[in-house]
């Protein structure tokens, strides 16, 4: 059985295009066959991140439009044999993207793929309402800061009364938790809501916490999803979120304590 | 500088971290947008509430910011909660 997840915030720039290009990828290093839609008509990025802007001949409006077939338009990832993207239109207005043309493609995806990753434009209007609209399962990121744990909650509260899910009265969607750019030292010293406090708050299970960390410019800078990066946190992060969402029983909860620096890095002013 | 405004504020154990002020705002305003969101919202909510308003109004002067009434579901029961904020005389004399 294939599965639809939609990757959304509400919010922008809280990291959900960063999070769909890693956890995409991550789940196509698992062995499943993947593919990962760019829904942010008009501002698509996930090309760029995914470092694939250059081969994009075709997106998913051409394709809802029935002028390509949907294999003219994915475009198979650089670094990951199981990995497809399928790109958003840059030209097109964000009303191009109607429920029934996704819908049709979403079907027809879910013939070969066993997972269909959905990275939402921000916001609360079409664009991010039909990425979330077909979800079995959906990742929320969330910034351990004020604005982005409201809009997650609103965010939440549309999935659980207007997807399609909750419309046809089924089993609810499957709702994650996602903390990125969480900084432990302002945690520690009482500058930044904790892990805890946002979960306390918006109530879903955690799947993960990613740390704020310069690699994550430096990825997008190479157009490289994060979680291929050499001995970086936010990678070893991103892996872990990938494990739990397969059922990996066990993975402990990392980057959620300050590390504690020696003496000397201390003396020295180390960072 | 900045270390000894720590140390300032550590000393008197007066000053409230902004998580934990962060964190009591979104408990306040999602509580509130929760119970306008769910359908099963009782609409004599708005009304109860600027009755109870008026009364209290009658016997200590308040500003309407400071009354906040909401409706939260805890497990099985709705908790009505009438929250009022007192005014700080020492802060009025000043």
């Amino acid at each position: 059985m294939s599965k639809v997840i939609v990757v959304t915030s509400g919010k922008g720039g809280v990291g959900k295009t960063t999070t769909s290009a890693s956890f995409s990828s991550g789940l196509a290093l698992r062995g499943n066959k993947t593919v990962v839609i760019d829904f942010d008509v008009g501002l698509r990025n996930l090309d760029l991140i995914m470092g694939c802007e250059r081969r994009v001949v075709y997106d998913i409006i051409n394709v809802i439009n029935g002028e390509v077939s949907l294999k003219q338009a994915l475009i198979k990832d650089k670094n990951c044999d199981n990995l497809y993207i399928l790109p958003a239109s840059q030209t097109r207005d964000k009303d191009a993207l109607n429920l029934e043309g996704v819908e049709r493609i979403l079907n027809e995806l879910k013939e070969s793929f066993d997972c269909i990753v959905c990275d939402s434009p921000a916001g609360i209007e079409s664009g991010a309402f039909t990425a979330m609209y077909f979800a079995d399962e959906a990742l929320i990121v969330t910034n351990p800061e004020v604005s982005s744990v409201r809009d997650s909650d609103r965010i939440l509260g549309i999935l659980a009364a207007k997807s399609k899910r909750a419309v046809d009265g089924l089993e609810p969607v499957k709702e994650h938790l996602l903390v990125t750019r969480y900084d432990p030292k302002r945690v520690e010293a009482g500058e930044m809501l904790s892990v805890t406090d946002i979960q306390e708050i918006l109530r879903i299970p955690l799947i993960g916490v990613i740390p704020e960390s310069e690699s994550v410019l430096q990825a997008s800078n190479a157009g490289t999803p994060a979680i291929h990066l050499d001995k970086s946190d936010v990678a070893e992060a991103y892996r872990d979120v990938v494990g739990r969402f397969m059922g990996d029983a066990g993975l402990p909860m990392r980057f959620v304590t300050a590390e504690k620096k020696g003496f000397f890095k201390r003396l020295l002013g180390g960072r | 500088m900045s270390m000894i405004a720590d140390l300032i504020s550590y000393l008197r154990g007066n000053e409230k971290k902004t998580a934990v002020v962060a964190k009591e705002r979104l408990q306040i305003i999602l509580a509130h947008e929760r119970a306008g969101r769910g359908a099963s919202t009782p609409d004599y909510l708005p009304a109860l509430q600027e009755e109870l308003m008026v009364v209290i109004a009658k016997y200590i002067h308040i500003d309407r910011e400071s009354i906040n009434v909401q409706l939260e579901k805890h497990g099985e029961y709705d908790v009505l909660e009438l929250n009022i904020t007192l005014p700080d005389k020492m802060r009025n004399n000043r």
